[in-house]
């Protein structure tokens, strides 16, 4: 059952993250937060957009789900319940059994994401074996299955291949394929159509929301472009500095956002596509400044040095979550403490 | 196949080279064996000049070098004036001890290098890594002859190990199972210091290339399907970090008949560094020429067999991918 | 001379070594004519393997077309020798798409962007570093950061300092070699808006290569759309945008990911 966004209240969220914190520790042992306390939940069925530029944690948040975070990332704090375990405190072992096959992560960059000495084919055998024996016949067929579903024709050639003979949107679907190998509920990809040509992007968006339907798969797509989640996404999650700063359906938040940072990154996307006569070639309304440095303290709201709209209470505390419709809810002082 | 007959040939012409400038300098170097015999009262100026011609020595370089070659098209490799007897068999012998050692040891040091290197580079910056750096540091310090002397005091000291020598005298007579017993027990403390000086810097090279590799994408990635902690360190990050691998394996191979010369003079072991040795100093011409050339052949065969698996193993070589 | 750009039926075919039973001669470029007027800036949009980067390295002097003109400000330079194109290499700057790879993550901002005049030799070191700042400061890199090494910096902070560091000789013309493609959304517009202020203010003509026909529309007084080798459409821009009977353009556009029905200019709440 698909479940929609809205409905049956008391009905189990798939996903639920609280409060999650994460650091990273620098060689002479000084810490760098990347996250600094993210909430949100994820229905059964739903594509949830992470809006975030370089800085704001999302890779980060994509890494810490299934405690994948490079050797000098700590996770101190929070929970992500997942299936009725808090994925941050549960057995090594278990977490294994969890990762490809109950979710998935597709990291960013394809032609890294590969081995590259092992033949396409035994890599996705691989993730088949790591979630249950099987002979090595029924891995072979499921392989090819599995290519079936992700590329039109050529599955056999494909698995035969190296990563290295195939084009981008080639390996991407590849990693599409090792994701949804072992049945997930959930799949977290990380900027999947980053490194890719406008059809190819436009190809894989389809493949994310045709394999959705047939496998009533949940997903999260992280993405620093706002206009790659404009139809595909249900709601949007925007993430700055390490906080979730605005939550809401995915229209309200593209055509009417609230908190001024969503605001200013979609003001400075150029709209010419959208026949909107901004003036071309005159100057597209920026965000002054640099994104926030986490490193650096700070007390109050993390993007009120590049606010228009800042108030003397923004230097002082951090904003709270503040729901102004059902469904969505942003961090800023502007509608209300 | 383009690619290994061209190898082929490189190597061709490589001895060819090689033995050429042995000749040279072999025979360019003052002296010959027969120089020596002029210092022994006994033997008459006459003899010896007649025993130079004998085997040709005063003939001009270029025919020396034609008839030589001629003698290795049917198989012989000269002759032998200090042994009196054909150089093949004597390096044959020889050669095959010192393999029988050196082999031992660089199984023992790669089995010994790739098993400590992968837990060094799995435990990075913990204990057993710092304390496997700390060893081989100690072990990369200390030259050679000091470990292969020390062992030596050891074995005489608590009698546990023969102090030199390939075999106990009377072995002749033992029975199969004794005899290898008796070589085994000879070789322990030889194959020992071998090992002691060649597997810290394996060590380091497969902790480097592990740690590396653990670091890429494409094994975070890995991690993130759940494949388990095993599988990820020994099939996907050593496949990986192959290539500079395979590399030092080339010369691990290509030393297999030179890298252990000191360990026998040091030890009395009857290996062909010993043989090469007195050969040298006697001015054996052809001893010495067969020698270096033996060792030549398997420089290059390493090197030759490590390419090859270069090949075999990383796609991107076969396939001439792209650099990225 | 009006037109500082002509570009004449230019061809470029590239022998291909490793691929057994394909064509041996892959043709990059195929009969690729047109021109960029002075002080404008020409988009070219295209896919990976359409050959618009084959025809940025050829009209950076990095490359030799097979056959075919290229005119700059006057002169024919397809076929000039090493020592004739010394004197007209200055004048054709490149940026490059990953910022990351193309500066040298230990050099300084200030020694990035004196490089090339330290190549070219003409000025002393007092000369060079005031004109290196001044760079800086056109690009809007901060003079307290000028010693900061380059892998210090933020993707659109070096992203500056390519250009500055294209901006020394004074060059007349600018690639930009997806030059915004890797970075952010709200970097792209800060370094977009860059590039049109020092367009007005040092009289720069661009060609902007990109797949992303979103910023194509908003920085390009021109539009031409490459696939395969060939030029299959070349206008005005909104005649690009909005008319186009091509079907190659057409396809572009619609790959092109925008925010457009999903949503209306965001207001102003």
């Amino acid at each position: 059952m698909v479940a929609e966004d809205g409905d049956l209240p008391g009905m189990t969220p798939l996903l639920q993250v609280q409060d999650l914190h994460v650091a990273y520790h620098s060689r002479d042992g000084r810490k760098f937060p990347a996250l600094a306390g993210v909430d949100f939940e994820l229905q059964q069925g739903e594509i949830l957009g992470v809006l975030g530029e370089s800085g704001s944690g999302k890779s980060t948040l994509a890494a810490a789900l299934l405690r994948l975070l490079p050797g000098n990332g700590e996770i101190h704090k929070g929970a992500v319940w997942f299936e009725g375990q808090d994925l941050l405190r549960i057995e090594p072992r278990t977490l294994e059994r969890v990762r490809g096959a109950r979710i998935s992560l597709i990291f960013q960059e394809p032609s890294l994401a590969l081995h590259p000495t092992i033949r396409i084919g035994e890599q996705i055998s691989g993730v088949l074996a790591a979630h249950g024996s099987a002979s090595r016949k029924a891995l072979r067929q499921k392989t090819l299955q599995l290519l079936g579903e992700v590329f039109a024709a050529e599955a056999a050639r494909i698995a035969d291949s190296y990563p290295h003979q195939l084009s981008g949107g080639q390996q991407q679907r590849v990693l599409i394929a090792q994701a949804i190998a072992c049945g997930p509920s959930l799949i977290v990809a990380d900027e999947p159509t980053a490194s890719l040509d406008p059809t190819t992007q436009q190809d894989i968006l389809e493949l994310f929301r045709t394999l959705r339907e047939k496998f009533k798969l949940s997903l999260i797509l992280i993405t620093h472009n706002p206009a790659l989640l404009a139809g595909l996404a249900e709601r949007i999650l925007v993430l700055y500095a390490g906080r979730g700063i605005e939550i809401g359906p995915a229209s309200e938040v593209l055509s009417l956002p609230r908190h001024p940072y969503t605001r200013a990154l979609l003001r400075s996307v150029p709209r010419e596509l959208d026949h909107v006569a901004d003036g071309r070639k005159s100057p597209l309304p920026v965000i002054p400044g640099e994104a926030a440095n986490l490193a650096a303290q700070a007390i109050g709201c993390r993007f009120e040095p590049r606010c228009s709209d800042r108030m003397d209470l923004c230097t002082q505390r951090e904003p709270a979550a503040v729901v102004v419709n059902p469904e969505h809810a942003v961090s800023c002082f502007k509608y209300g403490e | 196949m383009r690619y290994f007959l061209r190898r082929l040939t490189q190597a061709a012409f490589l001895l060819v080279g090689v033995s050429i400038l042995t000749f040279l300098f072999s025979t360019l170097a003052p002296g010959n064996y027969f120089d020596e015999m002029r210092l022994n009262p006994q033997i008459s100026p006459e003899t010896a000049a007649a025993l130079r011609a004998q085997y040709q020595l005063d003939r001009p370089l270029q025919v020396r070098y034609a008839r030589w070659v001629n003698s290795l098209a049917h198989g012989e490799l000269g002759f032998s004036f200090a042994n009196n007897s054909p150089v093949a068999p004597l390096l044959w012998v020889r050669a095959r001890n010192t393999l029988l050692l050196t082999l031992t040891a660089t199984l023992i040091s790669w089995a010994l290098a790739l098993t400590l290197g992968i837990w060094s580079a799995a435990t990075l910056g913990r204990l057993p890594d710092r304390a496997l750096s700390w060893a081989t540091a100690a072990l990369l310090v200390i030259p050679d002859l000091v470990l292969a002397l020390g062992l030596l005091i050891l074995a005489v000291r608590s009698g546990w190990f023969p102090a030199g020598g390939m075999s106990s005298v009377g072995i002749e007579s033992f029975s199969p199972v004794q005899k290898f017993r008796d070589v085994a027990w000879h070789m322990a403390l030889p194959v020992s210091a071998l090992v002691l000086s060649a597997f810290p810097i394996l060590v380091r090279h497969v902790r480097g290339a592990v740690a590396e590799v653990l670091e890429a994408p494409f094994l975070r990635a890995a991690a993130s399907y759940g494949i388990r902690r095993r599988t990820l360190l020994y099939k996907y990050a050593l496949r990986a970090a192959a290539n500079p691998l395979i590399s030092l394996f080339g010369f691990s191979v290509g030393a297999l008949l030179s890298g252990s010369l000191l360990v026998e003079a040091v030890m009395s072991w009857p290996g062909l560094g010993p043989l090469l040795l007195e050969a040298i100093l006697a001015r054996d011409l052809y001893v010495v020429i067969g020698g270096v050339l033996c060792s030549t052949v398997f420089l290059v065969a390493g090197n030759f067999l490590a390419d090859t698996l270069m090949y075999w193993a990383d796609p991107r070589i076969r396939t001439g991918a792209p650099a990225k | 001379m009006n037109r500082l750009v002509i570009v004449e039926k230019l061809e470029k075919r590239f022998e291909r070594a490793h691929s057994p039973g394909s064509a041996r001669e892959v043709a990059a470029l195929q009969g690729v004519s047109f021109s960029i007027v002075r002080g404008t800036t020409l988009a070219l949009v295209g896919e990976s393997g359409s050959g618009k980067s084959t025809l940025a390295l050829c009209l950076a002097c990095l490359e030799r077309p097979t056959s075919g003109r290229i005119i700059f400000a006057g002169n024919e330079i397809a076929t000039l020798n090493e020592k004739q194109l010394r004197e007209v290499r200055p004048q054709i700057q490149l940026v490059f798409q990953d910022p990351a790879r193309s500066l040298n993550p230990r050099f300084s901002a200030l020694e990035i962007v004196s490089e090339p005049l330290v190549v070219q030799g003409r000025l002393d070191r007092r000369e060079r570093e005031a004109r290196a700042r001044v760079l800086l400061a056109q690009v809007g890199i901060a003079q307290a950061k000028e010693a900061q090494k380059a892998d210090e910096f933020s993707g659109g902070q070096r992203q500056r300092l390519a250009i500055a560091r294209a901006l020394a000789l004074e060059p007349k013309l600018l690639i930009l070699d997806e030059a915004l493609s890797a970075l952010d959304c709200s970097v792209q517009a800060q370094i977009a808006n860059l590039l049109i202020e020092l367009q007005l203010s040092l009289g720069l003509t661009y060609l902007f290569i990109t797949h992303d026909f979103a910023m194509a529309g908003h920085l390009a007084d021109e539009i031409a759309v490459m696939e395969n080798g060939k030029l299959v459409e070349l206008g005005v821009a909104d005649k690009v945008l909005l008319a186009t009977n091509q079907e190659v353009t057409r396809r572009l556009i619609a790959a092109t990911p925008s925010l457009g029905n999903a949503a209306q200019p965001p207001r102003v709440v």
